[in-house]
């Protein structure tokens, strides 16, 4: 039987099979998320994280049926992007690009930016110039530009310094409560998944498990998900 | 120098062509297909030895062999996800292959170096369309081209339909080659798309930076190049590709941004 999203769910996944090559990478997934929560997704690599990100977006083939709420506008921050340094695409020209292709006026890059704490004057760099945390806060803003409800970010902060890092994570946590986003994000940090996040789906290789940080992620689940015992510290602040 | 009907229209023509290609080779060179221009190039020659056989016109067949390439790039990249440049490569080699075959000697030294002479109304108002039709699709284009670049994924959440934008940029690819094979030939037209937008990648720090100093070393390559060509009475394609590559070397002279 289907069920389709009602008004406290901007997305309903059923069934959801994705196969690359010969290989099954998500078997038969099934989760809904609420409006304005955070859903964690984590898991060991090779789970599967990224392919269930780039499935929700539409960009992998999948069988299952994938709903958005008819108002859902996606943002997307993707994994760490290799951009060659001596790309002659400035920030400007990128954000320029992005507003310009879903109809918002030039004037929203700089709400944009204030949001990720960029300043205008560093749109003039190359974007392969810009430092590892400078670029994902770029990617952020990206996002930012058309307005969206659900941000999907796929393991934001990898790669970036500490400070960049809880830098990162404070300006989603911001944009989620002040915008009530609705967040649906890849991360290996637990300690933040168990803060940050409403529900958190446990991707494994053969298990997966889905509810609130406080029965998802016991030992047991985490040892079956990880394969190994896995234990995380909890930050109070940053 | 350029005082004839005849040299002015080549000049006009050849002109558009350099704009169009400065234009496209900026993006060529930016999504890793400097190599890709010159097999692409080859493409064309089964459609010219066709186009005589059958008495028809080269331009004509090269244009619609490299349509009919970049189509064929395009689909088999699509349906089996291996690389474009790979997909090029087989499909250069087949059609080299097959032009070596059906194209005979002195005919095949014209395909592949280009040919002066008069041109038929009708080659340039083709030319002068079709150059118009690259610029207008590069700026038209720029964005899905630019977000597309750094992520199809990005892309996809911001409305761009990527695999109609990579089609669309192949023929434009495939249309500029077809355009400046009569001056410049198979072998030397990829040349021309690659070399100005390899120097602008140098020293350009946004694309519109990049789109500037590509069309003006192109046009400046053409331009002096064609003329170096009407002094000497020989064949343009190869004083534009040296003065294109001379300029290259050049600018190895200066220090690139960093």
């Amino acid at each position: 039987m289907s069920h389709e999203v009602n008004g406290e769910e901007i997305l309903r996944v059923q069934n959801l099979t994705v196969r690359l090559g010969h290989s099954e990478v998500l078997r038969e997934l099934t989760f809904a998320v609420r409006r304005g929560s955070v859903l964690a997704i984590l898991g060991p690599n090779g789970a599967g994280k990224t392919i269930l990100l780039k499935s929700l977006i539409g960009a992998v083939p999948h069988t299952g049926t994938i709903q958005w709420a008819n108002d859902a506008r996606l943002g997307y921050v993707p994994q760490k992007l290799d951009i060659e340094r001596d790309l002659p695409i400035s920030g400007r020209d990128f954000l320029s690009a992005k507003a310009s292709l879903v109809g918002v006026p030039k004037s929203a890059i700089p709400r944009a930016l204030e949001s990720v704490g960029l300043e205008q004057a560093q749109l003039a760099t190359p974007i392969g110039h810009f430092s590892g945390g400078q670029f994902q806060r770029l990617l952020v803003a990206f996002a930012l530009l058309g307005d969206p409800t659900v941000l999907l970010l796929d393991e934001p902060a990898a790669g970036i310094d500490e400070p960049g890092q809880a830098r990162l994570e404070q300006v989603i946590r911001r944009l989620q409560s002040d915008q009530r986003l609705t967040v649906v994000l890849v991360s290996h940090e637990l300690s933040v998944v168990y803060r940050d996040a409403d529900q958190v789906l446990c991707l494994g290789r053969q298990h997966m498990y889905i509810g609130p940080p406080r029965t998802a992620l016991t030992p047991e689940t985490l040892q079956a998900i990880y394969g190994v015992p896995v234990s995380f510290h909890v930050h109070d602040s940053i | 120098m350029f005082t004839t009907a005849s040299e002015l229209a080549n000049l006009a023509l050849s002109t558009a062509i350099a704009l169009a290609a400065g234009m496209i080779g900026c993006f060529a060179v930016m999504r890793r297909m400097a190599l890709a221009a010159d097999p692409m190039s080859h493409i064309a020659l089964p459609g010219i030895g066709v186009a005589l056989i059958l008495g028809g016109s080269p331009l004509l067949g090269a244009l619609i062999m490299l349509v009919a390439g970049a189509v064929l790039i395009w689909a088999v990249e699509r349906r089996t996800r291996i690389a474009t440049e790979a997909v090029i490569g087989v499909t250069f080699s087949v059609a080299l292959a097959v032009g070596s075959m059906i194209t005979s000697g002195e005919e095949l030294i014209d395909a592949l170096f280009g040919r002066a002479g008069a041109l038929q109304p009708w080659e340039f108002i083709l030319g002068l369309a079709g150059s118009i039709a690259v610029v207008v699709f590069t700026l038209r284009y720029r964005n899905a081209l630019i977000v597309s670049l750094v992520s199809p994924e990005l892309a996809l959440t911001s409305k761009v339909q990527v695999a109609r934008t990579d089609l669309y940029f192949l023929l434009a690819f495939a249309l500029t080659i077809g355009l400046g094979l009569r001056y410049l030939g198979v072998l030397l037209m990829g040349a021309l798309l690659i070399i100005p937008a390899v120097i602008a990648r140098r020293f350009a720090s946004s694309l519109n930076g990049m789109f500037s100093i590509s069309v003006a070393t192109a046009i400046l390559s053409t331009v002096s190049g064609t003329g170096a060509a009407a002094v000497t009475g020989r064949q343009s394609g190869p004083f534009i590709v040296m003065i294109s590559g001379g300029l290259f070397f050049l600018s190895l002279l200066w220090r690139r941004r960093t």
